[in-house]
């Protein structure tokens, strides 16, 4: 079957893979890229496991198909670190306890940073509907919200 | 599955033409989950998103233009747009997570076919039309034209939506969108309700637009209560005119989300409080744009 070439940035780097037109952005991360920090929950859009930036635009990987992303900049969970150091998000998610056993993890540090990097400074509220496109099953949340507002305070006194 | 990315306009239709199994996507947040419920994948996947006029968000005094795959994050944050119409970005603001807004298109809402796309009763009670292209150029239907039945369009095989025209809001007009969902996000309509109230001078109501989703096979306008309103105020008797006309205009399914009769007294309790908020903003907007 002829693959299509799809040349972007991830991460920081120049990134080149070969795919399936019928592949998901996903899979292709996961498969082809070799970054599986991004997860397959429901494959629908509904639980935000596998959520990126593209164009630093938060969307869940599991709908865009890997030819489209062609010329596009990606941000993955794996691309938070800098240099080895945690982004103040992971700090804080580390510190705060705000996570158990971690699959929802990545897209949740994803959709943060979408939010931090639009508004700086999130009410509550704002943090809550930021983050109504990520499920958790363990959490119950609060440690999540605490967690995005630790690293807001943070990151704003930087 | 072939996924293609075209230009132009016309390269989309002559690819439509050529694959009769062709399909066009925008966003594929409905696309995606049909075909990992089964539905079967296209030969080829068209890409609207590379065309330019698809994706812009353009006012050229007389009216808005918006591009059929514009991701609804795109209006929702246009302060201009939204100012404008907050109905209807309110009803475009409301589809899914931010992950899914940056991906959702107001076409795309449309043409899926469901009877409680937050979108459609915003548009239709202001008057959007959809500019559609085929083999033999463009044509130009109201929004309300589109939706035939569940998943179902008017539009040929070899037809999309290159935009919606809206024309610029009149003096003291005002619209608003409202639905009611079992929780605060993330979910669809039970009644979706659309209004759009134009105020005559004295205050009295000059022009009246109600739109109703979810709670037939396709979004239905509500002309009694249009009548209803137009001449009048909002007093306790017309307001529950419009209650009564809006849940008789109900022609609903049960189902998990609510019963035929929490539908039709929901889609009366709705369609007044949205009337209520149309009229106020209408208040707000006493000069011309």
């Amino acid at each position: 079957m002829a693959r299509t070439h799809v040349t972007t940035v991830v991460n920081g780097d120049e990134t080149e893979f070969l795919t399936d037109d019928s592949t998901s952005l996903l899979n292709a991360l996961r498969d082809e890229v070799g970054l599986t920090g991004a997860k397959e929950g429901c494959g629908t859009g509904d639980c935000g496991a596998c959520s990126v930036m593209v164009d630093d635009k938060v969307t869940c990987a599991c709908l865009v198909f890997a030819p489209e992303v062609d010329g596009s900049t990606i941000l993955t969970v794996e691309g938070l670190a800098d240099s080895g150091e945690l982004h103040p998000l992971q700090q804080c998610f580390l510190e705060g306890a705000a996570l158990q056993c971690g699959i929802c993890t990545p897209g949740f540090l994803i959709s943060a940073k979408a939010l931090l990097d639009k508004n700086p400074d999130p009410t509550e509220t704002e943090i809550r509907y930021a983050l109504a496109g990520n499920l958790c099953r363990c959490t119950g949340y609060d440690k999540i919200i605490r967690a995005v507002q630790e690293a807001a305070r943070e990151m704003r006194d930087q | 599955m072939k996924y293609v990315a075209p230009s132009s306009v016309e390269e989309a239709t002559s690819l439509l033409s050529s694959s009769p199994s062709a399909q066009v996507f925008a966003g594929a947040t409905d696309v995606v989950p049909q075909m990992r419920a089964g539905r079967p994948a296209p030969e080829v996947l068209v890409d609207l998103k590379k065309i330019e006029e698809l994706v812009a968000v353009a006012n050229d005094g007389d009216k808005w233009t918006v591009g059929a795959a514009t991701p609804t994050a795109n209006l929702t944050e246009d302060p201009a747009f939204s100012e404008e119409f907050p109905g209807l970005a309110e009803a475009a603001g409301l589809i899914g997570s931010d992950q899914i807004q940056n991906r959702s298109s107001l076409g795309g809402n449309l043409c899926n076919g469901s009877p409680a796309a937050d979108s459609v009763p915003a548009m239709v009670v202001n008057g959007a039309r959809a500019v559609v292209a085929g083999p033999n150029g463009t044509r130009v239907l109201d929004v309300a034209e589109v939706v035939t039945g569940p998943g179902q369009t008017s539009l040929a095989a070899d037809e999309f939506i290159v935009e919606f025209e809206i024309d610029r809001i009149p003096a003291r007009t005002g619209d608003a969108y409202l639905r009611m969902i079992p929780r605060t996000e993330m979910d669809i309509a039970v009644v979706g309700a659309g209004a759009r109230i134009t105020l005559a001078e004295d205050g009295s109501i000059e022009h009246a637009a109600l739109a109703l989703a979810a709670v037939a096979p396709t979004v239905v306008r509500v002309p009694d209560a249009e009548a209803a309103l137009v001449g009048n105020t909002a007093d306790d008797e017309t307001l529950s005119a419009v209650a009564d006309a809006a849940s008789e205009a109900c022609d609903p399914i049960d189902d998990k989300r609510g019963t035929v009769a929490y539908r039709k007294q929901v889609a009366g309790v709705l369609a007044k409080r949205a009337v209520l908020i149309a009229i106020e903003r209408a208040q707000q907007r006493n000069g011309t744009n």
